[in-house]
């Protein structure tokens, strides 16, 4: 049976293992990155290779090590160089002495073959049309319900009266989440998860809100980004990500297939700043900004990879976007030498410009004077 | 009269000051951290103690990249990052600032204020050239006291270019013009120059810098780097009074702002309590996480160093 490891991708996770445990593979489960995993993945990657790319390496080479014999990732298309990582990673693995096969999931709407052939080579189990749609049907509403999860997390942990309450029912959700078994279960579990939410106790107040742009597996996985969202809740801010993984696959590979532009309102918001396409989510960083500019939120941060070509682009352009939208803007570079506590300053002085910002808006438009240390006086 | 004491504990300086409720500054004590946080803290405070002055103190506030340790230490009200600080003092000082430009010991960074409110700011990532240590540092290689390494700059007719991108090749470039014979003051000059350049591109990037400026920070007392700012913005400089021990004015400003009840403040014999700082690495998970126990006579009060914060409550 082939043992099957791949990047880990937060919580869904749980779902890759689940999708090749069902076509009949072992799986290698790779571990949460941490500071070691990250160590590894730099020891081997070139100097300049951005922080996802080393963090993934190191998930490789633990898997590797734990028995996988093959590796699943996702190619890419596009002028970003993340499209050409997986023959990378494959080539310094190779010569580190491991033996191994490396699969790659091509995006369909252009490599549909390549993608057909791949995916025979992970089905290794005599499969029905109906076992099919069962299959990609539950992983999908389990992909679902995962966002959901920790969507409710990030609304309601600036609420929460007793500091903590929210991680932890979000980590019970994920348990129940990881125990479905069928379709079934999982809509008894989304219940239950409502449920929970619901009980924690809430204070009533309208909090800052802060939405998070950038490249896609700093966005997505919070070992990657210091738990950044974890950080703004515990300060009583609402943080909201641009990116999750069921729409982002939902809108990369389905409608892309079918030829159908996706996330076009978001490219289209950013093309009278950003007109060509450069690869990565540099555009997508521009256009979400637009869009929480244009649902009321009073900042955006952007996290972008230590030499990220599309992000370094974004960056040039985003502070003049968000000037003219009147949104707060802070830009956060992340690589294995970023420190936590660097960032919480930084963060907390960026909730502090935000919560003054609400405040002498308020107070200009009733024609107040505000007073605090803040604002001088 | 009520008063209030900041607390500002960065990487080479730890600054106290002492403000009394219209704002004035009564005591400002500038100090060298050295390294021990907690030895310059405890110090900071026995000076106070002994000024025999009684001050009643109705609130404690700490910044600076030291600033949890010195609120477990002094006992404060507000602990605040060293941005906002910096930001709250300048506003105070200089009601019409638009921009602050704070260089400290290890860290430099710019502030971006319209209507008295703060818009932007940025901190230095890359590089820690132009920041007081590497100064203090070519003062030292030079033999020239730190105090009058700017009015050395003020002399120079003809700077000399330096590379200033970055400490190591600024250092080397120096020395290499050095050994070809330029004078110590067109170098020192060109030096300042250097790190403005570095500062402005770097810190500054696409900032937009509009007076008035306010220059901030331990280094501002440099005359030198003052005058390098002043020529390459073209527009005049001002730097506070109290310039050296702003992010400790911010501090108290944001104490006496919070206008708490009962301060937690131990008061001055603070400095006489024995603080003890240990460490240990968790092995809960492979982060392998230093945490920090902070222990007041034995005691541990305060808990830090963990990514997941699960040692961060304490059984008492």
């Amino acid at each position: 049976m082939r043992k099957v490891s791949f990047p880990y991708v937060g919580n869904a996770t749980i779902t890759f293992k689940k999708l090749m445990n069902a076509f009949g593979n072992e799986v290698v489960l790779p571990r949460r990155p941490t500071e070691e995993t990250l160590s590894l993945g730099t020891k081997y990657s070139p100097e300049f290779a951005c922080l996802p790319f080393k963090i993934v390496l190191g998930t490789y080479i633990e898997a590797l090590e734990a028995g996988a014999d093959t590796l699943v990732s996702t190619g890419g298309v596009g002028p970003c160089r993340a499209g050409l990582y997986t023959t990378l990673h494959e080539k310094i693995l190779k010569s580190l002495g491991y033996e191994f096969e490396m699969i790659t999931l091509e995006p369909p709407g252009r490599h549909l073959k390549e993608l057909i052939a791949s995916i025979k080579k992970l089905v290794n189990k005599r499969l029905s049309f109906a076992d099919y749609y069962r299959i990609i049907r539950f992983a999908w509403k389990e992909l679902q319900l995962l966002d959901k999860a920790e969507k409710l997390s990030h609304k309601i942990r600036p609420l929460e009266v007793k500091k903590g309450e929210t991680t932890k029912t979000y980590r019970k959700c994920a348990e129940l989440i990881a125990q479905a078994r069928d379709y079934k279960d999982l809509l008894e579990i989304e219940r239950e998860i409502e449920l929970l939410y619901e009980r924690i106790e809430k204070k009533d107040y309208d909090p800052l809100k802060i939405g998070i742009v950038g490249e896609i597996y700093v966005v997505i996985e919070p070992a990657a980004n210091l738990e950044i969202e974890e950080m703004l809740g515990d300060l009583g801010v609402y943080a909201e990500r641009s990116m999750f993984l069921a729409s982002y696959t939902f809108y990369n590979a389905v409608m892309d297939l079918l030829r159908m532009p996706g996330e076009r309102d978001v490219k289209k918001l950013a093309s009278p700043y950003f007109k060509e396409m450069c690869g990565g989510h540099g555009r997508e960083s521009v256009g979400n900004a637009i869009l929480f500019a244009k649902r009321g939120f009073d900042g955006v941060i952007q996290l972008s990879p230590f030499t990220c070509i599309p992000e370094i682009v974004a960056k040039s352009i985003l502070p003049k976007v968000c000037a003219k939208y009147d949104i707060g803007f802070l830009s956060v570079t992340l690589d294995e030498q970023t420190g936590k506590e660097g960032l919480r300053t930084r963060i907390e002085a960026f909730v502090d410009l935000l919560a003054a910002k609400r405040k002498h808006k308020e107070a200009n438009k009733k024609g107040d004077v505000v007073y605090g240390a803040l604002f001088g006086n | 009269m009520a008063h209030y004491l900041g607390i500002d504990v960065g990487s080479v300086s730890t600054n106290l000051v002492i403000m009394d409720e219209d704002g004035k500054i009564e005591e400002a004590i500038y100090l060298r951290t050295q390294g021990q946080p907690i030895k310059a803290i405890q110090e900071g405070l026995k000076i106070l103690s002994k000024k025999q002055r009684s001050w009643d103190i109705r609130g404690v506030g700490t910044t600076g990249s030291g600033r949890q340790l010195a609120a477990v230490i002094a006992g404060a009200d507000v602990v605040k990052n060293e941005i906002t600080a910096h930001a709250v003092a300048a506003i105070k000082e200089v009601p019409d600032v638009r921009t602050v430009i704070e260089i400290g010991g290890q860290d430099s960074k710019i502030i971006i204020l319209r209507d008295g409110v703060v818009t932007d700011f940025a901190m230095n990532t890359v590089c820690a050239a132009g920041t007081g240590s590497f100064l203090d540092q070519q003062a030292n290689r030079l033999g020239i006291p730190i105090e009058e390494f700017g009015y050395y700059a003020l002399r120079s007719q003809n700077p000399v270019r330096i590379a200033g991108r970055c400490a190591v090749f600024a250092e080397s470039d120096m020395i290499h013009k050095q050994q070809l014979g330029y004078k110590v003051e067109d170098i020192i000059r060109g030096l300042c120059q250097a790190l403005v350049r570095n500062y402005l591109n770097n810190v500054g990037k696409g900032k937009e810098i509009r007076p008035k400026v306010v220059f901030q920070g331990g280094v501002a007392a440099n005359v030198g780097m003052k005058a390098a700012f002043e020529e390459a913005l073209g527009m005049e400089v001002y730097v506070p009074k109290y310039h050296n021990v702003m992010g400790a004015i911010g501090a108290a400003l944001l104490a006496k702002d919070a206008n708490v009840g009962k301060t937690k403040f131990r008061g001055f014999d603070a400095s006489e309590i024995e603080f003890t700082a240990d460490s240990f690495e968790c092995q809960g998970c492979s982060n392998h996480c230093e945490v920090v126990n902070i222990r007041m006579e034995g005691k541990v009060i305060a808990r830090w160093g963990d990514r997941c914060n699960r040692w961060k409550v304490i059984d008492v």
